[in-house]
Order: C-alpha cells, then structure tokens, then sequence
C-alpha cells in the first residue's frame, strides 16, 4: 500500500478528504469512482467474485443454449436413468455422466445440470431485481427525510424503525402465501417470482433508506451545497446534482451486498415451498426435495447447495471489495 | 466489567426522573409496535384477498364449500364484525380472557388467549406454550457457542491483523454467512448423523432423556452458530479494528496503561456496543425467525409450527407465534438500550 496523501479537490472533498493517492504522481483530482476502481483492480479475491458474478449472468442469460449444447431440457424425465426400487439414481456420485453432467433427480430423473442451470436466472432475478427495488424506494425516501427533515423525517424514520424490528421471514412467507395464482395479468411464476421481488424488495429498503438518509443530512450542511443554495439552485437541483452524486458511493457498496442476501432469502422461500412452483427449477427448492434423499443421494442435496454457496460466496468476496475499495480510510 | 466510574451511579446526569420519563417514552413505543404487527397480520390474511377478489371464508374451508359452509365460517370467524371489534376482542382475550359464544353454549377462554386454531380447534396458548421452550433451547444454547466462536475469533483476528490465523479465520467466516443454514444442516445430518452415526437426528424432550435431548440438540446448535458465529466474528474484527484506532486507545497507552488491559477494559467495551445491539435483534427474531434450522432438524418449535399455520392460513396461531416475536424482538431492543449505558460510559441516555 501506498502512504495516503491528502487529496483535497473539490469533487471529492464533501466524501473523505483522506483517499490514497499514489505517491509518485503529483496531487491532482481524481474522482472517487476512478480511486475505487484503482483499488478494486488490485484487490484479486474481490475480481475473481465479479469474474465469477459475470460468469453466472452469462450462465442465466444464456441457458436455453448452454442446456441445449451440454444438457437436457430441464422438465424432461428420464425414468431409464433410476432405480425402480429404491428411486435413486443409477451409477455412482448421483448418476453423474457424460450425459448427464451433475446427475439425475431421485424419483423423476430430471437432468440435474440443467436445473442448476435454470435455477440460476430465478435466483439472479429475484436478487438483483429486488435489490434494486430496496435500492429506488430506499434512496428517494432516505433522502427525502434527510433532506426536509421535520415531520417527514419523524414519519419516515419511525417507519424504518418499525420495519427493521419486524419478523421479517415471517412477514415475507405470510404475504407470499395469500397472493393468488393470478394477478397484473400473470400467470404462476411470473406472479410468484413478482410477487417475491417486491416483499424482498419491501423489508429491504430501510437498510439503504437509513444510510442515505444520514448522508443526506451531514451532507446538506456543507458549504457547497450552501454555495449552490445561495446561487439560486432549487431544492431539485440541490437533491439531484449536489447531493446525490455524493450519495453513490455507500449506495453501490450497500446495493452489492444486498444482492446476495436476497438471494439467500429467494433460496429459502424456495426451501420452504413459498417460492417458484415446480416445473420452475430453483436451487432452493431442489434443496427441499433433496432433503427426503439425503440418506440414499446426498449428490442431490450437495450440487444446488454449492450452487448457491458460490454464487452467494463470489458476490459477498466482490461487495467487500468495493466496499474497501470506497473506503476513505483506505486500509483494510 | 464495571469499572467504579460508572456502577452505582444513575445513568445520564439528568438523573432518575429522565430515566423514567425514557421507559415510559419507549414503552409507549413497544405497545404501538405490537399493534402495528399486529393489524399488519390481519390485514395480510383479510384485506389483501378483499382487494384481489377472493372471500377469505373460502380461503378456510375451501372453494368447493357450500353456502350454509361459508356462513358458518363467517359467523365463526367474526368476518362480519367491523375490523376494530375483532381487534378489541382480540386485545381483549390476551389480556383478561374472554367468552365465545358459538350455538348457544359459551366457552370461556382465560388469559391469555389468543384463540382457538381454525383447524384443529385446539386453544392456542397450549399449543405456544408448548413450543415455545424447545425454540428458546435452540436460540440460547446456540448463542452461547456462537459468542465464544464469534467473539474469540474477532478479537484474535483484529489484533493479529493480516496474519495467517486472521486470513484463514475470516475466509472461514465469510464462506460461514454465504452458506445456508439448510444445506450445512443436510450436510452434518448426512455426515454426523447418517454416516458416522454419532448423534441422534430426532428431538426428544429434556425431561425425557438428558443425554437424547443433547444428541438431538447439538447439531442443530452447531449449525446455527457456524452462521451466526461467522456474522459475529466479522463485525467484532471490524469494530475492534476501528476501536483500536481511536484517540482514547493512544491515550491510555500514552499514560502506561499495559496493553492487556488496554485491550480489555477500553477497546472491548466501545467493541461490544453494536454486538450487543445485533444479539438482542438476532435472539428476538429467532423466536419466530429459527424457521429454516427448525425446518431442517424436525424440531418442534414455534417456526415449525407458525410454518404449517402459515400454509393453512391459520390466521389465530399465525398471530400468536408473530405477536411473541415482536414482542421478543422489541423487548430485547429495549434491554438492548438500558445495557449500551452501563457498558459504554460515552453512551448516556439522551
């Protein structure tokens, strides 16, 4: 590491004016995004988690051709493949061969590969979407409430209060279970994996909502914004050219590791049968069928359970990463 | 822990009057929070079918239902009584009892009552009381493994910063809160129980068997605190970190204080104000909350059973189990508070 030298620009100065700069260039503005990104380029757990987050993406984006090159289609079953008696895969390691690339389910014999394969848009979906619905209702409230402070503020606060004390997984499974099987005009699924966005989504924001919040209000007493104020910038002006981009850095260090928290909740509700309905694959839910099979093809169980670990692991590795890596203190 | 600035006297230079004028304040707070859970319980299980167009009679017994069926629930129910009746009946049971008048006979249910359940038409409180030790069991016995694992490993961390023990504590860390609780639970079912056959994979009662109940429990226990030992154990490294970079640390060794007691009496205490604030979170929502390890373990706990109640619609048990975690959570809050002024002389009731 670098000694930090004082970097006092004016557009990092509102931040932390004590980010590292490197010793042998001269003192100039850089901008916090490009320090971060400097760091980040050093950090190696951090890049090969977001290697590893694209990697997944790619998987999700693409499944129809990855399955249709390497695997089986996902409903498919293959009764040959298992043991009429005992209802386990044939041959060892859960079935594993070159056609079947991670085994068949106990029971049906589906291709386990491509399920995994499927579970991965489910669980990136349901992750990234609802984290971005915390992220938009989070960030407008919190700053609303930092920003015009009095009754609003009390309002607002008191309802962050109130979520973040509430059972929460318990609220989430009960508001799922009374959602019927049609709404806005979808079907299943789609009313499902909607559904389970928004109540993630829901008890998610007031973590964002509480930081933004705090930033607002340490950051609206601050000379530049003052400066803009006696310029003759309104209060939208202020809100999102002044305030906002200020607000950017613990956005993205909170929203990257609020991903694969929800996507631990999605596998849960899955697990405990609130989540996407069979034929959808999902990880958790193959989790939950494993559990009848883990004496007799304990395969089943550790192939979606270490799906879910490395996706979940390689987000948390990269969220540490940008945390550090926008962290004005700047060691780790 | 004390140290003779602090013990004894009242907290906060106010004095006793604001102390009290502070219980009342959050007190008050505690009760409008068991209300507002409470009125969001029912307004999920009967506004929200309202507005998407579904009875909610027919959600208890069925779409196939007849007529006479439907009425019979309604009236049974008290889906014809405005919504402030229910809930003045339902305060009114839990806190004094009440009577049910059902074909002309009256039942009485004594305090508290929180109801009968819709299907099987047992009381509820039993049904909580019964439950509810086995997931106190589960939370308690695991928080204190998970103290010690968390606590111990933060703090060795911390101070041994980019050490080989620091670098394999914390990698262990961060894969402990990316795997869930399930998967580890299936997988030291399989290993432990199924393959080495080492521990029992049932629950049986305390009072049953000693040693059953505790071969039954320990896996459950252990794998409970891999993850919140894991959550632990990162937060108290980064505090203890930024603890130790404070002015009033420089200070005391400045003035020759030795470092072990630097580290025990100055850093650990600013160090366990925001663990404690997470344990009383943690231990109110795995009340309800230990649903998945429940789940996974066939424990008979109040998850397990607020579980089936939720998939039933169950509305009264899914209210009782819900009304004693926010009561657990908010009560633990407030524990919470009182204790950040004994433990850290900067905080002071305000």
């Amino acid at each position: 590491m670098t000694a930090p030298l004082h970097d006092t620009s004016a557009e990092t100065a509102p931040v932390d004016p004590a980010l590292g700069v490197s010793a042998d260039k001269a003192i100039e503005g850089r901008s916090l995004g490009r320090i971060a990104w400097t760091r980040l380029k050093r950090d190696k757990l951090a890049l090969t988690g977001g290697i590893i987050v694209l990697l997944l993406i790619a998987v999700a984006v693409f499944a129809p051709l990855i399955v249709g090159l390497l695997g089986h289609p996902p409903d498919q079953h293959h009764e040959d493949k298992i043991d009429p008696l005992f209802q386990t895969p044939i041959g060892t390691l859960g079935g594993i061969s070159g056609d079947h690339l991670l085994g068949v389910e106990p029971g049906n014999g589906r291709d386990i590969f491509s399920r995994i394969v499927y579970g991965a848009r489910v669980s990136l979906l349901v992750g990234f979407l609802s984290a971005m619905v915390a992220v938009v209702v989070g960030t407008v409230l919190g700053a609303l409430a930092g920003y015009f402070g009095g009754w609003l503020d009390a309002a607002i606060s008191r309802v962050m209060d109130m979520l973040l004390a509430f059972p929460q997984l318990l609220f989430i499974i009960s508001l799922i279970s009374v959602v019927p099987s049609q709404m806005f005009g979808l079907t299943g699924t789609g009313v499902r994996l909607t559904v389970m966005i928004l109540v993630i989504g829901f008890f998610g924001w007031p973590y964002i909502g509480r930081i933004v919040r705090g930033q607002t209000l340490s950051l609206r007493e601050r000379e530049y914004v003052e400066a803009a104020r006696s310029l003759g910038a309104g209060r939208r002006y202020i809100l999102f050219k002044e305030l906002l981009p200020n607000l950017i850095a613990p956005i993205t260090v909170y929203t990257t590791l609020m991903i694969p928290t929800n996507i631990l909740t999605e596998a849960a509700l899955s697990f405990l049968g609130v989540g996407v309905k069979p034929p959808t694959a999902s990880w958790g839910q193959m989790l939950s069928q494993a559990v009848r099979y883990y004496e007799a093809d304990p395969m089943f169980m550790v192939v979606p359970g270490v799906a879910i670990f490395i996706t979940v692991l390689s987000f948390n590795l990269f969220g540490d990463g940008v945390r550090d890596a926008f962290d004005p203190k700047g060691t780790r | 822990m004390n140290s003779s600035k602090t013990s004894g006297s009242p907290p906060g230079p106010a004095g006793p009057e604001a102390v009290l004028t502070y219980l009342i304040r959050r007190l008050f707070a505690v009760v409008v929070m068991l209300i507002v859970v409470m009125l969001a319980v029912f307004g999920i299980f009967f506004l929200i079918p309202k507005w998407t167009g579904v009875d909610p009679a027919t959600m208890f017994v069925g779409k196939q239902a007849d007529a006479a069926a439907l009425e019979g629930i309604r009236e049974k129910l008290g889906l014809g009584d405005p919504i402030l009746v229910q809930l003045f009946e339902f305060f009114k049971g839990i806190l004094v009892g009440r009577d049910y008048v059902s074909a002309g006979d009256t039942i009485h249910c004594s305090a508290p009552c929180f109801g009968y359940s819709f299907k099987t038409e047992q009381a509820i409180w039993p049904v909580l009381a019964d439950r509810l030790p086995v997931t106190l069991q589960l939370a308690a016995g695991a928080a204190v493994i998970w103290l010690l694992i968390g606590l111990t490993a933060g703090v060795v961390s911390a101070l041994r910063r980019g050490s080989i023990w620091d670098r394999m504590t914390m990698s262990l860390a961060l894969s402990g809160v990316s795997l869930p609780i399930y998967f580890t639970g299936l997988l030291s079912l399989a290993i432990f129980s199924y393959g080495l056959g080492l521990v029992s994979n049932e629950y049986t009662p305390m009072t049953e068997n000693f040693p059953s109940w505790f071969s039954g429990m320990i896996l459950p226990w252990l794998t409970l605190a891999f993850l919140f030992g894991a959550m632990y154990a990162r937060l108290t490294r980064a505090t203890m970190l930024e603890v130790m970079g404070e002015d009033y640390i420089r200070t005391a060794r400045a003035k020759g204080v030795r470092e072990p007691i630097v580290i025990r009496k100055h850093a650990m205490r600013s160090t366990m104000t925001p663990i404690i604030t997470l344990l009383g979170v943690d231990l109110g929502a795995l009340m309800g909350g230990a649903i998945l390890t429940e789940t996974t373990f066939s424990l008979p706990g109040l998850g397990q059973a607020v579980l089936k109640a939720i998939s039933e619609k169950d509305l009264p048990l899914i209210l009782g189990v819900t009304l004693i975690t926010a009561s657990a959570v908010v009560v633990a809050n407030l524990i919470v508070d009182l204790l950040y002024g004994v433990i850290d002389p900067r905080v002071r009731l305000a």
